[in-house]
Protein backbone atom coordinates (compact mmCIF):
# COMPACT_ATOMS: atom_id res chain seq x y z
CA UNK A 1 0.00 0.00 0.00
CA UNK A 2 0.91 3.15 -0.80
CA UNK A 3 2.55 5.17 2.44
CA UNK A 4 0.37 8.71 3.13
CA UNK A 5 2.92 11.19 3.65
CA UNK A 6 2.11 14.88 4.97
CA UNK A 7 4.46 17.68 4.28
CA UNK A 8 3.64 20.65 7.06
CA UNK A 9 2.59 23.65 5.76
CA UNK A 10 3.78 26.14 8.40
CA UNK A 11 5.03 29.04 6.58
CA UNK A 12 7.19 29.98 3.36
CA UNK A 13 10.09 28.97 1.53
CA UNK A 14 10.60 26.26 -0.87
CA UNK A 15 8.29 23.23 0.06
CA UNK A 16 7.33 22.32 -3.71
CA UNK A 17 10.99 20.35 -3.35
CA UNK A 18 10.52 18.40 -0.47
CA UNK A 19 6.68 17.65 -1.80
CA UNK A 20 8.40 16.09 -5.15
CA UNK A 21 10.96 14.69 -3.70
CA UNK A 22 9.17 12.00 -0.77
CA UNK A 23 6.09 12.13 -4.11
CA UNK A 24 9.42 10.27 -5.91
CA UNK A 25 10.31 8.28 -2.49
CA UNK A 26 6.43 6.35 -3.45
CA UNK A 27 4.99 8.34 -0.78
CA UNK A 28 1.45 10.06 -1.41
CA UNK A 29 2.04 13.36 -0.22
CA UNK A 30 -0.46 16.03 0.73
CA UNK A 31 0.63 19.91 1.82
CA UNK A 32 -0.98 21.10 4.50
CA UNK A 33 -1.29 21.99 8.29
CA UNK A 34 -4.73 19.96 8.86
CA UNK A 35 -4.34 18.55 12.58
CA UNK A 36 -6.70 15.49 11.49
CA UNK A 37 -4.50 15.59 8.40
CA UNK A 38 -1.40 15.30 9.83
CA UNK A 39 -2.52 13.25 12.90
CA UNK A 40 -3.52 10.43 10.08
CA UNK A 41 -0.87 10.01 7.54
CA UNK A 42 1.78 7.36 7.84
CA UNK A 43 4.78 9.86 8.33
CA UNK A 44 4.59 13.52 9.13
CA UNK A 45 7.99 15.63 7.39
CA UNK A 46 8.12 18.80 9.30
CA UNK A 47 10.58 21.04 6.53
CA UNK A 48 12.13 24.29 8.06
CA UNK A 49 14.53 27.20 6.73
CA UNK A 50 15.51 30.68 8.22
CA UNK A 51 15.47 31.66 11.99
CA UNK A 52 14.82 29.45 14.85
CA UNK A 53 12.18 31.24 16.40
CA UNK A 54 10.40 32.27 13.13
CA UNK A 55 10.21 28.91 12.54
CA UNK A 56 8.90 28.55 15.76
CA UNK A 57 6.85 31.08 16.18
CA UNK A 58 5.03 29.50 12.63
CA UNK A 59 5.35 25.80 13.81
CA UNK A 60 3.11 27.19 17.61
CA UNK A 61 0.41 29.05 14.93
CA UNK A 62 -0.67 26.07 13.57
CA UNK A 63 -0.01 23.97 16.76
CA UNK A 64 2.93 21.85 15.07
CA UNK A 65 4.57 21.29 18.08
CA UNK A 66 1.32 19.50 19.56
CA UNK A 67 1.13 17.35 16.21
CA UNK A 68 4.73 16.30 16.76
CA UNK A 69 4.42 15.63 20.13
CA UNK A 70 0.94 13.55 19.77
CA UNK A 71 2.24 11.42 16.79
CA UNK A 72 5.04 10.51 19.21
CA UNK A 73 3.33 9.41 21.81
CA UNK A 74 1.12 6.78 19.83
CA UNK A 75 4.91 5.53 18.15
CA UNK A 76 4.39 7.42 14.49
CA UNK A 77 6.67 8.93 12.01
CA UNK A 78 7.99 12.15 12.08
CA UNK A 79 10.93 13.29 9.72
CA UNK A 80 12.27 16.77 10.68
CA UNK A 81 14.51 18.53 8.00
CA UNK A 82 16.92 21.67 8.55
CA UNK A 83 15.38 24.20 11.33
CA UNK A 84 12.53 21.34 11.10
CA UNK A 85 15.73 19.12 12.88
CA UNK A 86 16.77 22.13 15.42
CA UNK A 87 12.74 22.67 16.68
CA UNK A 88 13.07 19.37 17.75
CA UNK A 89 15.53 20.16 20.34
CA UNK A 90 15.45 21.75 23.64
CA UNK A 91 16.07 25.43 22.64
CA UNK A 92 17.91 27.45 20.12
CA UNK A 93 20.15 30.39 20.89
CA UNK A 94 20.18 33.04 17.70
CA UNK A 95 22.34 36.89 18.69
CA UNK A 96 22.23 35.84 22.13
CA UNK A 97 18.02 35.31 22.49
CA UNK A 98 17.10 32.10 24.15
CA UNK A 99 14.00 30.52 22.31
CA UNK A 100 12.15 27.53 23.50
CA UNK A 101 12.25 24.03 20.86
CA UNK A 102 9.74 21.45 21.01
CA UNK A 103 12.18 19.93 23.71
CA UNK A 104 11.84 16.13 21.74
CA UNK A 105 15.63 15.64 22.59
CA UNK A 106 18.00 17.84 25.27
CA UNK A 107 20.55 19.98 23.43
CA UNK A 108 20.86 23.65 22.40
CA UNK A 109 21.04 25.07 18.49
CA UNK A 110 23.96 27.11 18.71
CA UNK A 111 25.79 29.59 15.91
CA UNK A 112 28.25 27.10 14.03
CA UNK A 113 32.25 27.92 14.89
CA UNK A 114 34.14 27.79 11.35
CA UNK A 115 35.98 30.23 9.14
CA UNK A 116 33.08 30.48 6.63
CA UNK A 117 29.78 30.44 7.77
CA UNK A 118 26.86 29.25 6.72
CA UNK A 119 28.12 25.76 6.05
CA UNK A 120 26.83 25.78 2.68
CA UNK A 121 26.88 22.62 -0.09
CA UNK A 122 27.74 18.98 0.15
CA UNK A 123 29.27 17.34 2.87
CA UNK A 124 30.13 14.16 3.93
CA UNK A 125 29.05 12.52 7.16
CA UNK A 126 29.81 9.94 9.67
CA UNK A 127 27.17 7.26 10.04
CA UNK A 128 27.05 4.96 12.93
CA UNK A 129 26.71 1.06 12.84
CA UNK A 130 22.94 -0.20 12.30
CA UNK A 131 21.61 3.30 10.48
CA UNK A 132 18.25 2.26 8.32
CA UNK A 133 18.04 5.80 6.99
CA UNK A 134 21.62 5.75 5.57
CA UNK A 135 21.43 1.85 4.64
CA UNK A 136 23.54 2.27 1.15
CA UNK A 137 24.32 5.51 1.13
CA UNK A 138 26.77 6.29 4.01
CA UNK A 139 29.28 7.19 1.80
CA UNK A 140 27.11 9.88 -0.19
CA UNK A 141 27.80 13.86 0.50
CA UNK A 142 24.30 15.82 1.28
CA UNK A 143 23.62 18.90 0.98
CA UNK A 144 23.60 21.34 3.94
CA UNK A 145 22.91 24.87 4.06
CA UNK A 146 23.00 26.33 7.78
CA UNK A 147 24.37 28.62 10.62
CA UNK A 148 23.20 26.88 13.57
CA UNK A 149 24.14 23.24 14.79
CA UNK A 150 23.77 20.71 17.77
CA UNK A 151 26.86 20.42 18.89
CA UNK A 152 26.52 18.70 21.85
CA UNK A 153 24.26 15.24 22.18
CA UNK A 154 23.01 14.56 25.31
CA UNK A 155 20.73 12.44 26.01
CA UNK A 156 21.17 9.98 28.50
CA UNK A 157 20.18 6.60 28.17
CA UNK A 158 20.10 3.30 29.63
CA UNK A 159 20.69 -0.46 29.32
CA UNK A 160 16.67 -0.39 29.71
CA UNK A 161 16.48 1.84 26.64
CA UNK A 162 17.66 2.16 23.05
CA UNK A 163 20.14 4.77 22.46
CA UNK A 164 19.26 7.03 19.22
CA UNK A 165 22.08 6.80 16.20
CA UNK A 166 23.37 9.69 15.98
CA UNK A 167 25.39 10.77 12.74
CA UNK A 168 27.83 13.93 12.83
CA UNK A 169 29.07 15.80 10.24
CA UNK A 170 32.19 18.76 10.23
CA UNK A 171 32.72 22.15 8.95
CA UNK A 172 35.97 23.81 9.49
CA UNK A 173 36.28 22.45 12.40
CA UNK A 174 33.14 22.24 14.20
CA UNK A 175 31.49 18.89 14.64
CA UNK A 176 27.73 18.98 14.93
CA UNK A 177 24.64 16.76 14.44
CA UNK A 178 23.90 15.55 11.03
CA UNK A 179 20.79 13.31 11.48
CA UNK A 180 19.40 11.58 14.77
CA UNK A 181 17.00 8.08 14.21
CA UNK A 182 15.61 7.47 17.71
CA UNK A 183 12.62 5.44 17.21
CA UNK A 184 9.56 7.11 15.17
CA UNK A 185 11.67 10.48 15.57
CA UNK A 186 13.77 11.02 12.47
CA UNK A 187 16.01 14.18 12.00
CA UNK A 188 18.16 15.58 9.43
CA UNK A 189 20.50 18.68 9.78
CA UNK A 190 20.97 18.63 5.94
CA UNK A 191 18.53 18.64 2.74
CA UNK A 192 17.47 15.60 1.14
CA UNK A 193 15.11 16.67 -0.95
CA UNK A 194 18.36 18.98 -2.37
CA UNK A 195 21.07 16.41 -1.90
CA UNK A 196 20.32 14.59 -5.51
CA UNK A 197 20.20 10.81 -5.57
CA UNK A 198 21.36 10.22 -2.35
CA UNK A 199 19.18 12.75 -0.89
CA UNK A 200 16.20 10.58 -2.50
CA UNK A 201 17.23 6.92 -1.15
CA UNK A 202 17.41 8.58 2.28
CA UNK A 203 14.14 9.77 2.18
CA UNK A 204 12.47 6.28 0.37
CA UNK A 205 14.86 4.69 4.03
CA UNK A 206 12.45 6.54 5.83
CA UNK A 207 9.48 6.05 3.36
CA UNK A 208 9.86 2.33 3.61
CA UNK A 209 10.43 2.12 7.26
CA UNK A 210 6.76 4.02 8.12
CA UNK B 1 35.14 15.47 5.74
CA UNK B 2 35.14 18.49 3.74
CA UNK B 3 32.87 20.43 2.22
CA UNK B 4 33.07 19.77 -1.49
CA UNK B 5 34.02 22.87 -3.76
CA UNK B 6 30.58 23.33 -5.73
CA UNK B 7 30.76 23.67 -9.44
CA UNK B 8 27.61 26.11 -10.45
CA UNK B 9 26.11 26.41 -14.04
CA UNK B 10 24.27 29.42 -14.40
CA UNK B 11 21.75 29.79 -17.09
CA UNK B 12 20.74 32.70 -18.64
CA UNK B 13 17.04 32.70 -18.83
CA UNK B 14 14.67 35.22 -20.74
CA UNK B 15 11.26 34.99 -20.56
CA UNK B 16 11.19 31.04 -20.08
CA UNK B 17 13.72 30.39 -22.81
CA UNK B 18 17.71 29.92 -22.04
CA UNK B 19 19.70 32.42 -24.29
CA UNK B 20 23.02 32.18 -25.57
CA UNK B 21 23.63 29.01 -27.68
CA UNK B 22 23.94 25.54 -26.72
CA UNK B 23 25.33 22.59 -28.82
CA UNK B 24 24.66 19.83 -26.48
CA UNK B 25 23.38 17.03 -28.89
CA UNK B 26 21.48 15.10 -26.75
CA UNK B 27 18.93 18.15 -26.06
CA UNK B 28 15.67 17.57 -27.80
CA UNK B 29 14.98 21.63 -27.09
CA UNK B 30 18.01 23.32 -26.33
CA UNK B 31 16.40 26.54 -25.24
CA UNK B 32 14.72 24.97 -22.62
CA UNK B 33 15.60 25.86 -19.14
CA UNK B 34 14.18 22.62 -17.21
CA UNK B 35 15.86 20.41 -19.61
CA UNK B 36 19.03 22.01 -19.54
CA UNK B 37 18.86 22.13 -15.81
CA UNK B 38 18.29 18.35 -15.83
CA UNK B 39 21.08 17.92 -17.92
CA UNK B 40 23.62 19.66 -15.83
CA UNK B 41 22.39 17.68 -12.90
CA UNK B 42 23.13 14.11 -14.40
CA UNK B 43 26.41 15.83 -15.38
CA UNK B 44 26.98 16.34 -11.73
CA UNK B 45 26.32 20.17 -11.40
CA UNK B 46 26.31 20.85 -7.74
CA UNK B 47 24.13 23.67 -7.93
CA UNK B 48 21.92 25.58 -10.40
CA UNK B 49 21.71 29.32 -11.02
CA UNK B 50 19.17 30.95 -13.36
CA UNK B 51 19.50 34.63 -14.08
CA UNK B 52 15.88 36.29 -15.86
CA UNK B 53 16.75 39.12 -17.73
CA UNK B 54 13.73 39.29 -19.12
CA UNK B 55 12.50 43.49 -19.76
CA UNK B 56 9.03 42.62 -18.94
CA UNK B 57 6.68 41.31 -16.01
CA UNK B 58 5.09 38.71 -18.35
CA UNK B 59 8.56 37.45 -19.37
CA UNK B 60 9.37 37.27 -15.03
CA UNK B 61 6.29 35.64 -14.75
CA UNK B 62 6.78 32.69 -17.38
CA UNK B 63 10.46 32.55 -15.73
CA UNK B 64 8.13 31.79 -12.06
CA UNK B 65 6.49 29.06 -14.29
CA UNK B 66 10.14 27.28 -14.94
CA UNK B 67 11.41 28.04 -11.79
CA UNK B 68 8.17 25.65 -10.39
CA UNK B 69 8.92 22.68 -13.13
CA UNK B 70 12.95 22.76 -12.37
CA UNK B 71 11.92 22.50 -8.50
CA UNK B 72 9.87 19.70 -9.68
CA UNK B 73 12.24 17.60 -11.58
CA UNK B 74 15.48 18.75 -10.42
CA UNK B 75 16.76 18.01 -6.97
CA UNK B 76 19.85 19.81 -6.51
CA UNK B 77 19.58 24.00 -5.24
CA UNK B 78 18.16 26.31 -7.48
CA UNK B 79 19.40 30.07 -7.14
CA UNK B 80 17.03 32.63 -9.11
CA UNK B 81 18.19 35.82 -9.66
CA UNK B 82 17.54 38.93 -12.04
CA UNK B 83 15.44 41.54 -11.14
CA UNK B 84 14.53 41.18 -7.44
CA UNK B 85 13.77 44.05 -5.52
CA UNK B 86 11.64 43.37 -2.65
CA UNK B 87 10.71 40.64 0.01
CA UNK B 88 7.16 39.90 -2.11
CA UNK B 89 9.49 39.08 -4.78
CA UNK B 90 11.51 37.11 -3.25
CA UNK B 91 8.54 35.27 -1.22
CA UNK B 92 7.31 34.26 -4.57
CA UNK B 93 9.97 32.27 -5.95
CA UNK B 94 10.52 30.74 -2.82
CA UNK B 95 7.43 29.04 -3.12
CA UNK B 96 7.86 28.75 -6.86
CA UNK B 97 10.50 26.46 -6.05
CA UNK B 98 14.06 28.31 -5.94
CA UNK B 99 16.06 27.47 -2.54
CA UNK B 100 18.12 30.84 -3.17
CA UNK B 101 17.64 33.90 -4.73
CA UNK B 102 20.31 36.50 -5.55
CA UNK B 103 20.10 40.81 -5.63
CA UNK B 104 21.87 42.71 -7.09
CA UNK B 105 21.29 46.22 -8.01
CA UNK B 106 18.23 46.77 -5.94
CA UNK B 107 20.26 46.22 -2.81
CA UNK B 108 23.17 48.47 -4.15
CA UNK B 109 20.10 51.63 -4.01
CA UNK B 110 18.43 50.19 -0.94
CA UNK B 111 21.29 48.13 1.00
CA UNK B 112 18.26 47.64 4.14
CA UNK B 113 16.82 45.00 1.15
CA UNK B 114 19.17 42.72 2.46
CA UNK B 115 18.73 42.99 5.85
CA UNK B 116 14.52 42.91 5.13
CA UNK B 117 14.98 39.73 3.13
CA UNK B 118 17.34 37.76 5.83
CA UNK B 119 15.62 38.85 8.19
CA UNK B 120 12.30 37.52 6.84
CA UNK B 121 13.90 34.07 5.45
CA UNK B 122 17.17 33.78 6.95
CA UNK B 123 20.68 34.85 5.47
CA UNK B 124 21.00 31.47 3.91
CA UNK B 125 18.80 32.39 1.07
CA UNK B 126 20.34 35.56 0.03
CA UNK B 127 23.24 35.48 -2.34
CA UNK B 128 24.06 38.98 -2.93
CA UNK B 129 25.66 39.45 -6.56
CA UNK B 130 28.66 41.80 -6.97
CA UNK B 131 29.56 42.82 -10.59
CA UNK B 132 33.05 44.39 -9.84
CA UNK B 133 35.50 46.24 -12.18
CA UNK B 134 38.89 47.63 -11.48
CA UNK B 135 39.08 51.00 -11.22
CA UNK B 136 42.16 52.15 -13.54
CA UNK B 137 44.89 53.45 -11.70
CA UNK B 138 45.42 57.22 -10.88
CA UNK B 139 41.58 57.20 -11.84
CA UNK B 140 39.74 60.24 -9.28
CA UNK B 141 37.07 57.36 -9.02
CA UNK B 142 39.64 55.29 -7.20
CA UNK B 143 38.42 53.04 -4.47
CA UNK B 144 40.16 51.48 -1.46
CA UNK B 145 40.69 48.00 -3.05
CA UNK B 146 41.24 48.78 -6.81
CA UNK B 147 37.83 47.92 -7.15
CA UNK B 148 34.38 49.03 -7.42
CA UNK B 149 30.96 47.77 -8.10
CA UNK B 150 28.88 48.21 -11.42
CA UNK B 151 25.43 48.29 -12.61
CA UNK B 152 23.85 48.03 -15.98
CA UNK B 153 26.26 44.69 -16.78
CA UNK B 154 29.07 46.73 -16.32
CA UNK B 155 28.25 50.05 -17.72
CA UNK B 156 27.85 52.00 -15.05
CA UNK B 157 29.78 52.52 -12.04
CA UNK B 158 28.28 52.76 -8.77
CA UNK B 159 30.07 54.51 -6.88
CA UNK B 160 31.30 51.77 -4.28
CA UNK B 161 34.11 50.20 -3.66
CA UNK B 162 33.65 46.56 -4.60
CA UNK B 163 35.27 44.61 -1.16
CA UNK B 164 34.20 47.29 0.68
CA UNK B 165 29.90 46.22 -0.74
CA UNK B 166 30.92 42.87 -0.18
CA UNK B 167 31.33 43.18 3.59
CA UNK B 168 28.97 45.55 4.07
CA UNK B 169 26.25 43.00 2.87
CA UNK B 170 27.72 40.01 4.54
CA UNK B 171 27.07 42.49 7.90
CA UNK B 172 23.39 43.24 6.67
CA UNK B 173 22.88 39.60 6.54
CA UNK B 174 24.00 38.50 2.95
CA UNK B 175 24.87 34.21 3.00
CA UNK B 176 26.49 34.19 0.46
CA UNK B 177 28.85 36.54 -1.99
CA UNK B 178 28.59 35.41 -6.03
CA UNK B 179 31.45 37.55 -7.18
CA UNK B 180 31.71 38.30 -10.90
CA UNK B 181 34.55 40.27 -12.04
CA UNK B 182 33.27 42.25 -15.26
CA UNK B 183 36.96 42.20 -16.63
CA UNK B 184 37.12 38.82 -17.03
CA UNK B 185 33.69 37.94 -17.63
CA UNK B 186 33.75 36.64 -21.37
CA UNK B 187 37.82 36.91 -22.02
CA UNK B 188 37.51 32.76 -20.74
CA UNK B 189 41.45 33.81 -19.74
CA UNK B 190 40.69 32.95 -16.32
CA UNK B 191 39.17 34.25 -13.13
CA UNK B 192 40.02 37.69 -11.19
CA UNK B 193 42.56 36.09 -8.68
CA UNK B 194 43.35 38.83 -6.72
CA UNK B 195 39.56 40.43 -6.41
CA UNK B 196 39.09 36.59 -5.02
CA UNK B 197 42.07 37.14 -2.35
CA UNK B 198 40.77 40.35 -1.71
CA UNK B 199 37.12 39.74 -0.89
CA UNK B 200 37.89 36.47 0.73
CA UNK B 201 40.28 38.31 3.54
CA UNK B 202 37.33 40.41 4.24
CA UNK B 203 33.87 38.10 4.32
CA UNK B 204 33.12 34.94 6.47
CA UNK B 205 30.52 33.75 4.07
CA UNK B 206 30.90 31.70 0.92
CA UNK B 207 32.27 33.52 -2.06
CA UNK B 208 31.44 32.31 -5.43
CA UNK B 209 33.95 33.07 -8.23
CA UNK B 210 32.50 34.05 -11.88
CA UNK B 211 33.67 35.70 -14.80
CA UNK B 212 36.73 34.28 -16.91
CA UNK B 213 36.02 30.68 -16.64
CA UNK B 214 37.59 29.08 -20.18
CA UNK B 215 39.49 26.21 -19.27
CA UNK B 216 39.40 23.52 -16.94
CA UNK B 217 43.34 24.75 -15.50
CA UNK B 218 41.29 28.00 -14.53
CA UNK B 219 39.08 26.77 -11.79
CA UNK B 220 41.94 25.54 -8.82
CA UNK B 221 43.61 28.42 -8.71
CA UNK B 222 40.12 30.52 -8.01
CA UNK B 223 39.64 27.77 -5.10
CA UNK B 224 42.82 28.15 -3.86
CA UNK B 225 42.49 32.25 -3.64
CA UNK B 226 39.21 31.42 -1.77
CA UNK B 227 36.41 30.30 -3.66
CA UNK B 228 33.82 28.31 -2.09
CA UNK B 229 32.31 27.69 -5.31
CA UNK B 230 32.81 28.50 -9.08
CA UNK B 231 30.34 29.39 -11.58
CA UNK B 232 30.22 29.44 -14.95
CA UNK B 233 27.79 30.20 -17.93
CA UNK B 234 28.84 30.25 -21.59
CA UNK B 235 31.86 27.22 -21.04
CA UNK B 236 28.65 25.09 -19.89
CA UNK B 237 26.08 26.00 -22.05
CA UNK B 238 28.97 25.86 -25.55
CA UNK B 239 29.75 22.14 -24.17
CA UNK B 240 33.65 23.91 -24.32
CA UNK B 241 34.20 22.61 -21.00
CA UNK B 242 31.84 19.51 -19.17
CA UNK B 243 31.40 19.98 -15.32
CA UNK B 244 32.81 16.37 -14.72
CA UNK B 245 35.85 17.92 -16.17
CA UNK B 246 36.20 20.73 -13.91
CA UNK B 247 35.09 18.73 -11.22
CA UNK B 248 38.16 16.15 -12.50
CA UNK B 249 40.55 19.37 -12.69
CA UNK B 250 39.30 20.41 -9.03
CA UNK B 251 40.09 16.85 -7.88
CA UNK B 252 43.68 16.53 -9.35
CA UNK B 253 44.39 19.70 -7.63
CA UNK B 254 43.65 17.89 -4.08
CA UNK B 255 40.18 20.10 -3.99
CA UNK B 256 37.67 17.30 -2.54
CA UNK B 257 34.25 17.19 -4.85
CA UNK B 258 31.79 15.45 -4.57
Amino acid sequence: MTKKVVVLDYGSGNLRSAVRAVERAGAEVTLTADRQAAQDADGLLVPGVGAFAACMAGLRAVRGHEMIGRRLAGGRPVLGICVGMQILFERGVEHGVETEGCDEWPGVVERLQAPVVPHMGWNTVEVPAGSRLFAGIEDERFYFVHSYGVRDWTLQTNDRTVAPLVTWAEHGGDRFVAAVENGPLTATQFHPEKSGDAGAALLRNWVESL
Amino acid sequence: MTLAVRVIPCLDVDAGRVVKGINFQQLRDAGDPVELARTYDAEGADELTFLDISASHEGRATTMEIVSRTAEEVFIPLTVGGGISSVDDVDRLLRAGADKIAVNTAAIHRPQLVAEIAERFGNQVLVLSVDARRVAEGSSAGTPSGFEVTTHGGRKSAGLDAVEWAARAAELGAGEILLNSMDADGTQDGFDLELIRLVRREVSIPVIASGGAGRVEHFPPAVDAGADAVLAASVFHFGTLRVREVKQALADAGHPVR
